[in-house]
């Protein structure tokens, strides 16, 4: 009997030290770097997954009645930026885009290049990693289009777009592997709902990358940087919000 | 093993020396359904809480395929300044979205292995079929209505008949195991952008924002499920009943006119 007692009161001290375990040890193992980079692990497993489902796979695009009545904005919704204030004045009619890095050919492309090639419209769901969505149209060159203008060298594995925005004193950046570069719904779209983009939703130029959450949506693009590494560049996890708060490069989940 | 076939309790027989007795202790949980029962029991809680934390970032529920703070919402919880769920309920504690992601979207890999690997694994032993799916006389109403009286008044099975899941019971599982795991996994799939791309999953739900309520509702069950488990795990004798998910011997209940 006494040997049950002693089981119970085991188990019940078990019972109540994984209670304590989960509730305070969860912030514990959470600032712990070995379990964070374990999480992280296993986060990445989910690009490979996903690849391996179909890395050609086209996001799924909506008629003009499915369309949100409004689309929200979000993140930085007006660079504070002097010379990004100028552009704006004078509807970005000075505004150039420059491709540079691992490139054969840098570019240094104004808007009226931007809009004169071949255009992709596209009716697709924005998925905000909050976890609300909204569905618009967007319009512009596929990102292929203009890489393969540059040419890229064959050390090229990333492209990193360079923003006009900031967080504090951290500018705005995001990057995206090759697959998704030369997907063809990657787009940069210069246009919204048939109007020229507004600054809210990042004019004169944003990045559509659609089978990936909203802050891979790169807005107030000037500059596409091709590079072999993420490393070496700001923090080095390939975009302001990976080096700000280890959201996950990997965005297609 | 589960579950074993014994001779059914309504005939008085006296009991031969080969059907266990109350006071027995019996091999009950096969190794696979322990493993996968701590396994999901971790994992649950950590999808729950952490899931928890990550709905804080944007509490508010909508049908359909969009869904953002301009459209109209079936569901909102908390309000601008206190959040949807509190710290002591998330995994972290403190307001972070991306730390959460990183912890649901890690254990995630449990539920996703686990359950179809368990699923099949259960139609190949034949627990499945011979412990968890229903009998045709356990669906008579009147059979169920006698389950549900003799569940109320808290007198469960003793002896060999405690062996054999109750009509009860068998629908808590097999909802766990048929309906609100796949449904938790196939939501959980259309939310993400590039699963969704690959597979179209969310049309199954009417739209990703439908599938996010769907989820939502689901998790609940889930936490539902898991505090009427616990009360029953309480009632029914914790000690034995924890035993038997972790060794697998249970010792089956006296019945009340046994002698200890």
């Amino acid at each position: 009997m006494s040997i049950i007692l002693n089981r119970r009161r085991l188990l019940g001290t078990g019972a109540l030290g994984a209670g304590a375990l989960l509730l305070s040890g969860c912030d514990k193992l959470n600032d712990s770097p070995m379990f964070r980079s374990a999480l992280i692990e296993a986060n990445t497993w989910h690009q490979g997954a996903q690849r391996a489902l179909g890395s050609g796979a086209l996001a799924r695009e909506y008629s003009y009645a499915d369309m949100s009545p409004i689309f929200r904005v979000n993140g930085n919704t007006n660079p504070d930026d002097a010379s990004y204030k100028n552009h704006a004045a004078t509807d970005f009619a000075g505004w150039t885009l420059s491709v540079d890095g691992l490139v054969k050919r840098p570019l240094a492309l104004p808007m009226t290049a931007i809009k004169a090639m071949q255009q992709r419209s596209q009716i697709t769901r924005h998925d905000c990693v909050e976890g609300w969505s909204a569905i618009g149209q967007w319009q512009g060159p596929q990102l292929g289009q203009v890489l393969s203008m540059a040419g890229l060298l064959p050390s090229a594995r990333y492209a990193v777009f360079h923003c006009a925005d900031r967080f504090g004193s951290s500018p705005y950046y995001e990057s995206i592997d090759l697959v998704d570069a030369f997907h063809p719904q990657t787009i940069l779209a210069w246009a919204m709902n048939g109007q020229p983009l507004t600054v809210g939703h990042g004019a004169p130029l944003r990045l559509r990358v659609e089978r990936q959450l909203g802050y891979k949506q790169a807005k107030y693009v000037m500059r596409i940087e091709l590079r072999s590494t993420l490393a070496g560049l700001f923090g080095g996890k390939g975009g302001y919000w990976e080096d700000a708060h280890d959201y996950q490069w990997y965005a297609g989940i | 093993m589960s579950a074993t076939e014994t001779a059914p309790p309504e005939a008085a027989a006296p009991a031969s020396p080969l059907t266990p007795q109350g006071g027995d202790l019996v091999r009950r949980h096969r190794l696979s359904t322990r493993l996968w029962h701590w396994a999901n029991a971790l994992a649950l809680f950590i999808m729950l809480m952490s899931g928890m934390m990550i709905f804080n970032a944007h509490a508010h529920l909508y049908w359909g395929e969009f869904g953002a703070n301009p459209d109209r919402n079936w569901l909102t919880l908390g309000t601008g300044q206190l959040n949807a769920f509190p710290g002591w309920a998330t995994i972290p504690s403190h307001y972070s979205l991306a730390d959460a992601r990183l912890w649901h979207l890690a254990f995630a890999w449990i539920l996703l292995i686990g359950a179809p690997l368990y699923l099949l694994w259960s139609l190949l032993n034949g627990h499945l079929l011979r412990d968890l799916l229903f009998r045709r006389s356990e669906l008579a109403p009147s059979h169920i209505w006698h389950d549900i009286k003799e569940h109320a008044r808290l007198r469960f099975p003793t002896g060999a008949e405690a062996l054999k899941y109750n009509v009860l019971q068998k629908g808590a599982y097999l909802g766990v195991l048929l309906v609100l795991l796949p449904l938790i996994i196939l939501t959980g799939l259309a939310m993400s952008p590039g699963a969704d791309a690959a597979t179209h999953v969310s049309a199954l739900f009417g739209g990703r924002q439908s599938a996010r309520s769907v989820h939502f509702i689901v998790a609940a069950g889930f936490a539902a499920f898991i505090v009427i488990h616990l009360i029953m795990v309480v009632l029914a004798g914790p000690f034995n009943e924890v035993r038997s998910m972790i060794t697998g011997w249970y010792r089956l209940p006296r019945d009340k006119g046994d002698k200890a």
